[in-house]
């Protein structure tokens, strides 16, 4: 194949919102058959830029060139006709239609006035064998899992021809194996000889995945360099812009008294089948107790039990010694329990309210707000002026809207809110998803701290690395209950996996003598 | 200045002022199509409406169940709920104002206020069946307060007919002299336009639907369930509870305004064969005010201005009613349809931003 035209090549893109420079005279070079990394923080101007690539957005200044020709991209149409495909990191899928309905939708072949669902099966299938993306194209789009999902999105490009295919944050929502499956099937379409774009703040998967990266910081090319001359640490000070460390530096921990206990729990799940089944866990003062376990295994439910958000069937939770099952969640809240919530959109904030009206979400009938039912607005700003200055959340303004900041600030506001109520227990759920590594490791310093000042912190996560990074326990959860513990200090991949697939921990010495 | 600031911003400020005149041109084409001047009928609606002191004395009447209604829709949509049965508490606040003020014999100063809490009551009441039926059962709120609204319509000529009938005739007895609020001193000056405590009453409810919901602790707990009840309810409120007490106070607005246009304007409950229509209406104001609380007192002078003038074109340029219904419809249509203004405004906002760009 001809390498020596590129597929894409930017040429000084420049793009202005009202005052603000999204895209700075950005140069990028995409060559045939190349899996071309983009990497940046949020905000720096990754999704501008292949907005712009894709047709959705209009450059300000600069030439887009497509295979060694000069377009004008006006909409996302011409830029399906050019061979340009994007799988959102959002799924634009029809829930209760085929996978097979979903690939063609748009584009279905037809027999007579009707759609022949026959050849669109039998081309999709088609497709899908030639690159080796199994999918069961009669399967509808609801009853299948998330990695799949993905998989009739990039079918969905493929099918209508695209050459260079996009890929904005691909593994924000997989699974630890269906990364790796997913990582195959890029490189198969690299060696089929699709070019790649992969939109990324993961380090991880660039070194993993990418040929060669380009950097982005604040809407300026940093560095174009091939994975083979670099390694993750350079990326990520060209990234940030500055040292990065990793590691956590922790302390052993020193626990205290036991300060959340949870006993056999059960609750219903939305199927019927039980969330929570017998669900017992002990947290101390001044340790991480980390939850690890396949999504969706029944760690939100014993969230929302713990916080009482969510009535339980059977089983007990108690706080400092006191019983709080199925408490309000106010009394719970008042008792001493924090909560940074897994979809900080859906439970921690109220977007439309501003920043310092976020600040009191949890506290604002205590008396220090207001008295005779008023709501005292100047304790409330000065409380938010404290807190963002404090955890500095970079806002324009305490009357901004939740809505207005970035993923990470809004983390921050939330993490500040909750530490500001100095509770015993800290319940933080997947804190750092979807944030940039600056602010990842903002939250993580935070936990750290919060643990030793001797609170008892509760975290889930699906990442491993923030699981041992973080916890000084690690349970591991499967099918609503405690299936074993890892250890916390010794890594290992292995044993954690099979406790989440719920293979039961086999006992070694028995297994020794044997 | 800054709770002015809040109330209003430049879009929501221009985009209705442009709707208003697309409006009015859509209206004038109508005019013109169906063969009458819209020059002379705006020009006979103004002269309606601002020709004599009763014409605006009486303005001011059609404006005031408006702002009651508006006001009503919006508390409701503040928090979430889709209150489409202001109408029927409209009329359950006339009939609870009826009730008192034709069967009790009381001195003035406790029987009006009896008369307006009663009938405010009623109003709110019968909208805290829909929210409560809504927290508990999950009941769609539009379609429960559909169905009360005619329940309201036929329940109130039940009681007029069975309870309180002036003989022979298909209306109440008089509501006592001692109930009724008119403002005697208002009326002379107005030529006996029907003048009445409710307007002051309703400029009232605007300024505490302010206090009410900007700056109170009840407040921040309505409109944190109204924009997101999950965080709601992760922050320890009680959301439930907080639905039925927003229709109450929903109907508490809506059921003031059927209590004034018994004890300020007619002074009996007449049988009614279909339902006012102010609520329908307050759907419409709201929409036009954006839901804040000034903007609900803007739209109804603007829609009882409008309706209240029709009169006028009818009278001055031959215009019929319907046609007026017409330019109404279309107000409300390009309020509605932000986008649409929006995209019509766009040349000229670009061409704004361009020549600051220059200016830069």
């Amino acid at each position: 194949m001809d390498r020596s035209t590129s597929a894409v090549h930017l040429k000084g893109i420049t793009k202005r919102f009202a005052g603000f420079v999204a895209n700075d005279s950005i140069n990028l070079e995409l060559k045939k058959g190349e899996i071309h990394a983009l990497l940046g923080e949020n905000g720096a101007g990754k999704s501008t830029l292949m907005n712009i690539l894709f047709g959705l957005y209009q450059p300000d200044e600069g030439e887009i060139w497509i295979n060694g020709k000069q377009t004008v991209i006006e909409g996302a149409s011409k830029a399906i006709d050019l061979g340009i495909g994007m799988v959102h990191q959002h799924f634009k899928l029809v829930q209760p239609f085929t996978v097979a309905e979903n690939i063609v939708l748009g584009n279905e072949p037809v027999k007579g006035v009707s759609i022949d669902y026959k050849l669109a099966n039998d081309k999709v299938r088609a497709i899908s064998e030639r690159y080796g993306l199994k999918v069961n194209p009669q399967a509808r789009i609801k009853d299948i899992t998330v990695g799949m999902q993905q998989r009739v999105e990039i079918l969905k490009t493929l099918y209508r021809g695209a050459e260079i295919v996009i890929f904005d944050e691909p593994t924000a929502v997989l699974t630890v194996q269906e990364i790796e499956e997913l990582i195959e099937i890029i490189r198969n379409l690299a060696a089929e000889g699709k070019s790649i774009i992969i939109i990324t703040h993961k380090l991880k998967e660039v070194m993993a995945l990418a040929d060669s990266v380009t950097v982005i910081r604040r809407g300026k090319v940093i560095k174009t360099v091939t994975t083979k001359e670099t390694n993750e640490q350079q990326l990520a000070e060209l990234m940030v812009g500055r040292d990065v460390s990793f590691e956590v530096t922790k302390s052993k921990s020193v626990p205290g008294k036991v300060i959340l206990s949870v006993d056999s729990l059960q609750m219903k799940g939305d199927q019927g089948k039980n969330a929570l089944d017998g669900m017992s866990i002990e947290v101390r003062a001044g340790e991480i107790l980390g939850i690890a376990g396949v999504d969706g295994n029944g760690q939100s439910e014993l969230i929302y039990a713990i916080t009482g958000m969510r009535k339980v069937d059977g089983g007990s939770v108690k706080l400092n010694g006191n019983d709080v099952t199925n408490k309000t969640p106010r009394h719970i809240s008042v008792a001493g329990v924090g909560h940074i919530p897994e979809d900080r959109h859906k439970h921690g904030l109220v977007l439309d309210f501003s920043l310092s009206e976020n600040m009191i979400l949890g506290s604002y009938f205590e008396p220090e707000f207001g008295r005779y039912g008023l709501i005292d607005y100047k304790a409330m700003d000065k409380l938010a002026v404290k807190l963002v200055d404090e955890f500095d959340v970079r806002t324009s303004g305490i009357e901004t809207h939740a809505r207005a900041l970035s993923g990470g600030n809004q983390q921050k506001a939330i993490i500040a809110r909750e530490l500001h109520k100095d509770p015993d227990l800290l319940i933080a759920v997947q804190p750092t998803r979807g944030l940039d590594i600056g602010a990842i490791e903002f939250v993580h310093s935070r936990l750290v701290q919060a643990r030793n000042e001797g609170k008892a912190i509760l975290l889930v996560s699906f990442e491993l690395d923030e699981l041992y990074a973080l916890s000084d326990r690690i349970a591991v959860m499967y099918e609503g209950k405690l299936i074993g513990e890892a250890d916390a200090d010794q890594r290992d991949d292995q044993q954690l996996g099979l406790l989440m697939a719920g293979n039961k921990p086999v006992n070694n010495k028995s297994a020794e003598r044997s | 200045m800054e709770m002015f600031k809040k109330i209003f911003n430049k879009s929501s400020l221009l985009i209705p002022c442009v709707a208003i005149i697309l409006g009015l041109l859509v209206g004038a084409i109508a005019m013109v199509a169906g063969g009458y001047d819209p020059i002379l009928a705006y020009s006979s609606l103004l002269n309606k409406l601002f020709s004599s002191p009763y014409n605006i004395g009486e303005a001011i009447r059609a404006i005031t169940p408006l702002i009651f209604t508006g006001l009503a829709v919006s508390f409701a949509f503040r928090t979430g709920l889709f209150n489409i049965g202001v109408e029927g508490q409209f009329v359950m606040g006339m009939t609870g104002a009826t009730i008192i003020g034709v069967l009790l014999d009381l001195p003035w100063y406790i029987h009006a206020p009896l008369a307006i809490i009663t009938g405010a009551v009623f109003g709110g009441l019968w909208a805290a069946i829909a929210g409560y039926l809504k927290a508990k059962r999950g009941v769609n709120e539009v379609i429960s307060s559909i169905m009360l609204n005619w329940i309201a319509l036929f329940l109130s000529n039940f009681i007029v007919t069975k309870f309180l009938v002036q003989k022979g005739q298909q209306k109440s007895m008089p509501v006592h002299e001692s109930a009724m609020v008119k403002i005697d001193w208002l009326i002379k000056l107005t030529d006996n336009a029907r003048m009445h405590w409710g307007t002051i009453v309703a400029i009232l409810c605007v300024i505490i639907f302010y206090i009410v919901l900007w700056r109170t602790k009840q407040g921040y707990e309505l409109r944190a369930v109204g924009h997101n009840p999950d965080a709601a309810l992760y922050a320890g409120m009680n959301v439930k509870t907080t639905m039925v007490k927003s229709m109450f106070i929903s109907g508490i607005f809506a059921g003031l305004g059927g209590v004034f246009e018994i004890l300020g304007v007619f002074g009996n409950q007449t049988v009614m064969a279909a339902s006012p229509g102010y609520g329908f209406d307050g759907i419409a104001v709201a929409l036009l005010g954006g839901n804040t609380p000034i903007g609900v007192v803007l739209g109804a002078v603007l829609f009882g201005g409008l309706s209240y003038g029709s009169a006028g074109m009818s009278f001055g340029a031959g215009v019929p009613p319907e046609v007026v219904r017409i330019v109404i419809g279309s107000v409300i249509f390009f309020v509605a349809s932000h986008g649409l203004v929006r995209w019509f405004l766009k040349p000229f906002l670009n061409k704004r931003a361009s020549k600051r760009k220059e200016a830069a």
